[in-house]
């Protein structure tokens, strides 16, 4: 269970891999949609970790454009269950992320992103 | 004071399991005991974002996710076993929570976006001083062998972790690390506080051969 909220900390670490490399792409994804108990102080909270910019693209690009392009300076009840939503409900099971710079892939199985790397791509 | 909290249901776990995935023990209590310790110090600062390095079984990071509330913080778990990853899950599930295992090295496709995001960090490490090829080859096996070889003074994962710790946490951020006096404790605080950051031993116990304790390293001071 790729959730959105956790592909929005997940950047590609392939060695000299620099531009480009976050957000990850999805492609070829099963989604599921699993409700999950509401606590939007918990969301507002988190805004300050979000790299809002990468969420609305990643949401738009599985077919959610419930959220605004900027993200809201004052917030409604409204917006803040639409992001809610985005967040913590949307699942992705199965699939890939695709690093927009270096096109590595990371597949997604069972609900796990499987984000090693062979020897030879790791930078430390 | 300290709070009273369950200890998570393992009961769905099977020796099959315990064959890949470290079955918890002593070493896993004692840093869930250092959590209770901390309990309404850690539920005071209102964690936003928590990561356990090296979930194995799970029953950490559904103890941490409890202890903050379940949905008022994001645990992410990471591990280089899938197994790990797997049962962290079922672990999660059968204690009706939700965790977040990624299959990963340490926190290598997250410190990037992590950097002075962690409000809490637990790490209960390989910390069993072995020889460098036992550590290189349990690390590449991804297996049950990760759980413990430790390389040099059993430091040589703990210490890649220590390093970047200054540029992870959030100014009230605390890791929760397990040692054993091979790893030599006071030599940690000493190096910890020339980075700037407080690390005090908060918990110490005797579990047959090994001297076990948990470090507790912050930017900010307490008791």
């Amino acid at each position: 269970m790729v959730r959105l909220i956790t592909h929005n900390m997940l950047a590609c670490h392939v060695k000299n891999c620099t531009k480009d490399n976050f957000p990850l792409s999805f492609s070829d994804v099963e989604l599921v949609v699993r409700p999950a108990p509401e606590n939007l102080e918990f969301i507002q909270r988190f805004l300050p970790k979000l790299d809002w910019s990468a969420l609305v693209d990643t949401a738009r690009s599985l077919g959610d454009e419930s959220l605004p392009e900027q993200m809201p300076d004052q917030w409604t009840e409204e917006q803040l269950k639409a992001l809610h939503h985005v967040l913590m409900e949307l699942h992705v099971e199965e699939g890939n992320m695709t690093c927009r710079g270096c096109g590595h892939v990371y597949p997604i199985s069972n609900g796990i992103p499987n984000m090693l790397l062979a020897e030879h791509e790791v930078g430390r | 004071m300290s709070i009273s909290l369950p200890t998570p249901n393992i009961a769905h776990l099977t020796e099959e399991d315990y064959e890949h995935v470290y079955e918890p023990a002593e070493d896993s209590f004692i840093l869930l005991d250092a959590l209770e310790l901390d309990a309404q110090l850690i539920r005071g600062d209102k964690p936003t974002i928590c990561v356990e390095i090296g979930s194995g079984s799970g029953i950490v990071s559904t103890f941490l996710s409890q202890l903050v509330g379940p949905s008022s913080s994001l645990v992410l778990s990471t591990d280089i076993n899938r197994y790990a990853c797997e049962v962290t899950l079922r672990t999660a599930k059968a204690n009706q929570i939700s965790l977040n295992p990624i299959l990963c090295h340490l926190l290598d496709p997250l410190s990037s976006r992590l950097r002075n995001k962690v409000d809490i960090l637990v790490f209960n490490p390989p910390y069993v001083p072995t020889g460098m090829t036992e550590l290189l080859d349990t690390q590449h096996q991804k297996d049950i062998g990760g759980a413990w070889a430790g390389g040099q003074d059993g430091m040589i994962v703990t210490d890649i972790i220590l390093d970047q710790l200054p540029d992870l946490l959030t100014p009230s951020g605390k890791m929760y690390l397990v040692t054993v006096v091979q790893n030599k404790p006071l030599e940690i605080i000493r190096k910890m506080e020339a980075k700037g950051l407080i690390c005090k031993e908060i918990i110490k116990r005797r579990a047959g051969r090994e001297l076990l304790s948990v470090l507790r390293i912050s930017r900010e001071l307490h008791q």
